[in-house]
């Protein structure tokens, strides 16, 4: 474990648990609610802070998909899956983007635990799937080199 | 007025497999026009799947989702004639919802 993940784990001990609470209150309502703090985010720390992911564990039931390679930035196929039983929620954060978080799921009781979507990105950077299962979080990442950033101007 | 989703629903076994490809420009507000000007921030902030008033998909979106934002998900319950709506709204408050027959 190195220190920054250690500096995550600290912080969203004290700061998460209000916040999980309240974020997934909200949730179980028609429909999802944007989530303004954890969109603005500006690195993978905070973002998971603001999802509420206080302790997780990396899991290879969790998986990230997408060729090793993406030519364009802006058009990213990138598919998250879990195996998990009682997936519940994934989300898609993008480590190196402005704002890591790329997109959120929740997955009802029938759905399966495995969406693909296209996102963009500003360069090659670890792109993560984030899983919550039985109230526990989980992870997996991947890389994905991008030989044209996304994001620009 | 918002272009139409293109939906595809599919029954394949127990699950029927579906395919949402949107028409949205999924602008960041990060980027700048020829003139130098920020172009405003303009994306769907929220979608929902419904099969037969069931939610099977409920999604959150940043700007970082790609411009004609394409979705593809499988549920389970659902029948060869059976309707799925999908809807979103943007940042701007736009919406628009459309529905797909199972085949």
């Amino acid at each position: 474990m190195n220190q920054s993940r250690r500096d995550i784990l600290r912080m969203t001990s004290v700061l998460g648990l209000g916040l999980v609470g309240n974020l997934f209150g909200s949730l179980n309502v028609f429909g999802a609610e944007w989530m303004p703090k954890s969109f603005d985010a500006k690195n993978l720390a905070d973002a998971l802070k603001e999802l509420g992911v206080d302790k997780y564990t990396v899991s290879s039931d969790v998986a990230v998909v997408s060729a090793e390679i993406a030519e364009n930035g802006a058009v990213v196929p990138v598919s998250v899956s879990s195996v998990i039983p009682n997936t519940e929620y994934m989300a898609i954060l993008v480590e190196k983007n402005p704002s890591p978080l790329s997109a959120a799921f929740n997955i009802p009781e029938g759905t399966e635990a495995s969406v693909t979507t296209r996102v963009k990105m500003g360069g090659t950077s670890n792109v993560y799937a984030v899983v919550k299962a039985d109230g526990k979080w989980f992870l997996a990442s991947k890389e994905i080199k991008v030989t044209l950033g996304g994001c620009g101007g | 007025m918002a272009d139409p989703m293109r939906i595809r629903a599919v029954l394949n076994g127990d699950k029927v497999e579906v395919k949402v490809l949107i028409r949205h420009d999924m602008e960041t507000g990060l980027r700048k026009d020829q003139a130098g000007e920020i172009i405003p921030p303009h994306f769907i902030k929220t979608l929902i799947a419904q099969y037969e008033g069931k939610t099977v998909l409920d999604a959150v979106m940043g700007i970082s989702v790609s411009k004609d934002p394409f979705l593809h998900f499988k549920f389970k319950g659902g029948v060869k004639g059976g309707k799925l709506n999908v809807t979103w709204v943007d940042n701007l408050g736009d919406t628009r919802t459309d529905s797909a027959i199972i085949s």
